[in-house]
């Protein structure tokens, strides 16, 4: 790989906000970082914190998690139930190390494409200052190798 | 986790097409190197790239490679699901598989249109078609769940959209609940003296269909009543509607009136009347009104408030007032809801420098159309303040609070016609008077409207091509005395204009309901971020929602003018009369569901379904989704600890798939024993 | 060791505690008939052994090797893959070897800050040289070496493959007889084995269907720690802020800890379909907090959800307290999680 770092960014969409939000952003020819990689759920509801640690394991550097506002849910109030996992998961994930910006939580309504576009600019700008995670090389080092070396104390 | 113990994914055989869409995708991504590069993943069996997928002829390849190549999956990589997901699954299911063994990959808005890298948006587009890939070969199919459809239909709000649509369903046999907050219906239209271009009047082309609704045996009419609550999903919504004490026992009432009239205490009608005419404690609007029954305004009853008076007890020859009367809470079922709850006008004091409640000779946009209403304080005449003078010369003011980035960014559409008509109107009532309408650009896109234009070209009105910076009564010279200043720089001239004139109007734009955001959260649906209400399609589908079983029409979606506003209420109508007349409609079989033998009863999913889909069965202490209620949206299958609630397509493994696919660049080589195994 | 044609069987710790083995031993007098059963070929916690006894053994020699321990340093993997080869069936038995349990809490943080804790920073500890344990030492003897310490503990499944898992911290005893009576009728009587990689002497499902508490909706509005609260006796624990991790773990125990009061630790691991144990947990009962409405400002509602889950102490070593060898993320990126 070269030393120009591109951070990949998985993005958990809500069909009927975040997901539009991302469609009008492409039909209003918005650019924007190309870093996204948009997996559409039906609500931010519905992201398993284990989705996320997966996308973190497999070699994301970030999660962006994005749904409706609150109040605006299109099932009432799931995005609520995504702001609590949301919560609790930044806990946790701090005493992972792993920092605040690669997981960030998104209100975008279906209206909102500059919202999401530019949300999407800020949090590559975010990784490409904390540079890459790719947790199976850097972290867990490849099996049976790294962690046989012997750090230094 | 029945969902991952399924047959061995590579057994499917997938399709992969890459649409050009033109060179809407093309343009920007190697939509040949994508297929090329996705024939190599091991499920693929054939990956093609097309000019445009969603063609008859693309979609052929699909159905052809389904039948020949014996396909069991098919991908798709062009635009937006919410686009063209539905014309694909009918492909795929032309071909011969279950729609649902079909997934699309969204490289258009998502890919081409967001980015000029080509590089970039063809990786991208790989990523995107390799996580439709990996995710697809663990589709199950799934069958519609078909529910039934209740023939009634709510209806929400009573001006000319709610009325039209009203009608146009109880016409054609169906039932409907006609529920409008005020005391009779009517709305927007009922306040407005001529409609433009034709300058009909516009009580007499709406006070027919008032009556109407009154008399058809299939409209439930719900006046000065409010919906308080929505339960349910298409075809089957519970609807709770507060019916408010207006101390009039309907049954008992003749509507003749007398009660208004010796009514003693008088209060300004901010509503109808905009706050220039006086209407009694009790009241009905105006005369046509329907159901003619008078509300006993209580805030301002010399009896509530006093505790004396009684004077329309009294007077009342059927025994109809009742101040015992109470609220009343109505609940009924219908199958689709419409809404037509229209829209608030400007309010122009927010423009302080145009004196709008300042200077006692700006008047509003409504306040005119009353004042020059036949039927209005004046009986039509044009007058000051002082309500005798007539101005010898009007300043109608275009765009107040639209096309003002302080206030609404977009046009309100109808100001520009409305203000012609007032143009018209003076000229018609005030013949010598001078009439200067100040716009920043004409905007008459309509039948007649460019000729209504013309004929007040013709009529002598003075056009000024500028925004009024100022309305004022500081003279500075003695031209200017006594006399409401109008500021604008004249752009076609190109000199700064001080128009002395002696009333102004302010021809304020038209802004969602203040409540608007309250009623979207009601009816589970969206706004856009002007408050009006988002529809489903902005040309396709322009009085559907995002939720199904709920329409819109009128200028609760957006500005519009009165054809606009009727074509969307009939529009709205007939889909709700589409719906009725099938019968039952086939929903989306995205739905969780339980595997109750693998349920532990930990209860932890019990509440948190909005719709009250999950209940717990006590004696086999598990937990149950009722199919019908579940709208799919994934929380509880998401919270389950245990993992036995499945989302139906959209299951962790299906998720897990697309995200481990779309990170195929990025994972790390060497995965761990327990991975490889 | 004789030829007496009887199976053989090994135990062997790798990281671990000497739990597992006294949980062995605590199947009681069936422990005789364990010993007719079964040569025992390899068990350094009751016998003496040496691993030169274990490697001169042909390949495949111990029908049965029952490990427990997670893999910490280069000595643990080294008889893993020892006792791999030497060993038919090799049961990751116990929480360390099936997914890494307190051992591998310190994945938590780092090697360095292990280190500190234990040799620098520890307040029985007096090391003014700030002396450490080296890999290797030159004596004047010649080459003294120590296991390589790892930074990431890993369960046995991690190092080699592995036949079957017994879960708990420790196994509870009635379910090691129950897999032990299965592997002696395989052997003596013909009898099927369960299929390769089964987890055995466990529920398959969450252990709330053992438990005996009264379970009512959820909604929590905040978190208790143990000492802050008297629990009600018969509902239960999780409704009432004490959390139990019963909700995201695998039944087999008899719900042991709940039923005297104790929330769930989660020894026993994630039930059938959940890959990552503390993540589910932390999903589900972050789901229930009942605290903030969709009608509220954000920031309110931000606000408010964020003081409801800072009653939780210790989300990370709360929710992962056994598997953290086996989540996904298998260990924090750096030391923070060490403070």
């Amino acid at each position: 790989m070269s030393d120009h770092f591109e951070p990949v960014i998985v993005g958990f969409l809500c069909n009927w906000c975040s997901y539009r939000a991302a469609d009008l952003a492409g039909t209003a020819r918005i650019k924007y970082a190309p870093n996204l990689r948009p997996i559409r759920v039906m609500c931010s509801g519905r992201v398993d914190p284990q989705f996320v640690l997966q996308a973190l394991r497999s070699g994301a550097d970030g999660v962006l998690i994005a749904g409706c506002h609150p109040g605006e849910c299109h099932y009432v109030n799931g995005n609520i139930k995504a702001l609590r996992r949301f919560t609790l998961l930044r806990k946790t994930l701090e005493q992972w190390g792993i920092e605040q910006e690669r997981v960030q939580l998104l209100w975008a309504s279906a209206s909102e494409g500059t919202v999401l576009a530019a949300a999407v600019n800020r949090m590559t700008e975010d990784l490409r200052a904390l540079g890459p995670l790719r947790w199976g090389e850097k972290v867990l080092g490849d099996n049976g190798a790294a962690h046989l070396v012997v750090e230094e104390v | 986790m029945t969902d991952q113990k399924k047959s061995p994914a590579e057994q499917e055989k997938v399709g992969v097409y890459i649409c050009h869409c033109g060179s809407n995708i093309a343009g920007t991504i190697n939509v040949e190197e994508v297929a090329q590069w996705a024939e190599k993943n091991p499920n693929v069996v054939v990956a093609r790239n097309y000019e445009f997928m969603c063609s008859s002829t693309g979609q052929e390849l699909i159905e052809n490679d389904i039948k020949e190549k014996g396909l069991t999956r098919i991908v798709v990589a062009s635009c937006s699901p919410h686009m063209h997901e539905k014309t694909f699954r009918e492909a795929t299911e032309r071909g011969g598989l279950n729609p649902f063994l079909f997934e699309m990959a969204n490289i258009r808005e998502h890919g081409s249109w967001a980015t000029n890298d080509k590089e970039a948006a063809t990786s991208k587009a790989k990523a995107l078609v390799n996580g439709a890939v990996e995710r697809v070969v663990h589709h199950a199919p799934l069958e519609k769940i078909p529910v039934d459809i209740n023939p009634n239909t709510l209806i929400v709000g009573g001006g000319i959209a709610g009325i039209t649509a009203a009608l146009e369903l109880a016409e054609g046999g169906h039932h409907v609940y006609l529920v409008e907050r005020e005391g009779t219906i009517g709305g927007r239209m009922a306040q407005i003296d001529k409609t433009f271009p034709t300058l009909d009047c516009s009580a007499c082309i709406l006070t027919p269909k008032m009556v109407d609704v009154g008399q058809n045996d299939n409209i439930t009419l719900l006046t000065y009543s409010e919906v308080e609550s929505v339960e349910g999903y298409i075809g089957n919504f519970n609807i709770t509607v507060r019916k408010k004490a207006r101390c009039v026992t309907e049954e008992l009432c003749t509507s003749c009136g007398i009660c208004e009239e010796k009514c003693p205490q008088k209060v300004i009608d901010e509503n109808y009347g905009a706050g220039i005419s006086y209407r009694k404690a009790i009241y009905r609007s105006f005369p046509q009104a329907v159901p003619g029954y008078p509300v006993l305004d209580k805030e301002n009853c010399t009896y509530f408030q006093t505790g004396k008076c009684k004077v329309c007890e009294q007077v009342c020859p059927t025994e109809a007032i009742d101040y015992e009367q109470e609220d009343k809470v109505i609940t009924f079922d219908v199958g689709n809801i419409i809404l037509a709850t229209g829209y608030d006008l400007f309010d122009a004091r927010q423009i302080p420098q145009y004196g709008y409640g300042r200077l006692a000779n700006v008047f509003s946009s409504l306040e005119f159309e009353r004042m020059v209403n036949a039927s209005g304080p004046t009986a039509g005449h044009i007058v000051l303040r002082d309500g005798v003078t007539e101005p010898e010369s009007i300043a109608i003011v275009h765009c107040v609070g639209s096309r003002d980035q302080n206030h609404n960014e977009y046009c309100s559409k109808v100001c520009c016609m409305y203000s012609l008509k007032f143009a018209h109107l003076v000229h018609e009532h005030l013949p010598d008077a001078e009439v200067y309408n100040f716009y920043i650009d004409m905007r008459t896109p309509g039948k007649g409207y460019e000729e209504f234009y013309h004929r007040l070209l013709n009529e002598g009105t003075h056009f000024i091509r500028g925004r009024v910076a100022e309305i004022t009564d500081a003279d500075r010279h003695p031209g200017e005395e006594g006399k409401l200043i109008v500021q604008a720089e004249n752009t076609l001239l190109g000199i700064q204009q001080r128009t002395p004139v002696d009333m102004v109007i302010l021809s304020a734009g038209i802004e969602a309901r203040h409540d608007a955001e309250d009623v979207s959260k009601l009816f589970k649906m969206g706004c856009d971020h002007d408050g009006f209400f988002n529809e489903r399609h902005p040309k396709l589908a322009p009085v559907s929602t995002m939720t199904d079983g709920v329409f819109i029409a009128g200028a609760c979606q957006g500005p519009k003018d009165i054809p606009d506003t009727v074509a969307q209420g009939g529009a709205a109508a007939s889909q709700v009369a589409k719906l009725i007349s099938q019968g039952t409609v086939l929903m989306e079989p995205v739905r969780a569901s339980i595997r109750e033998e693998e349920c532990s009863g930990c209860r932890i999913c019990n509440t948190l379904c909005p719709y009250n889909a999950i209940e717990f069965d006590e004696e086999k202490f598990v937990s149950r989704v009722i199919t019908a209620l579940c709208q799919g949206c994934g929380t509880c299958v998401a919270a389950c600890p245990s993992g036995v609630i499945d989302g139906a397509h959209f299951t962790y493994t299906q998720v897990m798939a697309e995200l481990k696919g779309v990170l195929w660049d990025v994972q790390s080589d060497v995965l761990t024993k327990q991975e490889v195994a | 060791m004789t030829e007496n044609g009887k199976p053989k069987l090994a135990m062997y710790w790798a990281s671990s505690c000497g739990g597992c083995e006294i949980s062995v031993l605590n199947i009681h007098e069936n422990i005789l008939t364990v010993d007719e059963v079964f040569d025992i070929a390899f068990f350094p916690c009751i016998a003496d052994f040496k691993i030169k006894d274990v490697e001169a053994y042909p390949d495949g020699y111990i029908d049965i090797c029952l490990f427990n321990g997670a893999i910490r340093n280069s000595e643990n993997e080294e008889m893993a893959q020892l006792l791999r080869q030497k060993s038919k069936v090799l049961v990751a038995f116990g929480s360390c070897a099936y997914e890494g349990c307190i051992p591998a809490l310190s994945n938590l943080t780092t090697k360095k800050a292990t280190f500190e804790k234990v040799y620098f920073n520890n307040p029985t500890i007096d090391n003014p040289d700030r002396i450490l344990p080296q890999h290797s030492t030159e004596v004047a003897e010649g080459e003294l070496t120590l296991p390589h310490f790892y930074h990431t503990v890993k369960s046995l499944d991690q190092v080699v493959e592995v036949d079957y898992f017994i879960p708990g911290c420790p196994p509870e005893p009635p379910q090691i007889w129950a897999v032990l009576q299965v592997v002696i009728g395989a052997l003596t009587a013909g009898q099927p084995l369960p299929p390769a990689g089964s987890i055995i002497g466990a529920g398959t499902m969450a252990l709330c269907d053992e438990c005996t508490r009264e379970k009512k909706e959820k909604t929590i509005k905040r978190f208790f720690r143990p000492y802050e609260i008297q629990p009600n006796p018969d509902q239960c624990l999780l409704e009432q802020g004490i959390i139990c991790m019963g909700i995201a773990t695998r039944s087999g125990c008899g719900a042991l800890c709940p039923s005297v009061g104790i929330g769930c630790r989660g020894c026993y691991g994630p039930p059938d379909g959940v890959e990552d144990q503390g993540a589910k947990m932390l999903s589900a009962i972050a789901s229930v907090l009942d605290v903030g409405h969709e009608s509220m400002d954000e920031d309110v509602l931000e606000e408010l959800i964020q003081e409801a889950v800072d009653t939780i102490a210790d989300p990370a070593g709360t929710f992962y307290r056994f598997s953290m060898a086996h989540s996904i993320l298998k260990r924090v990126k750096n030391g923070k999680g060490a403070a």
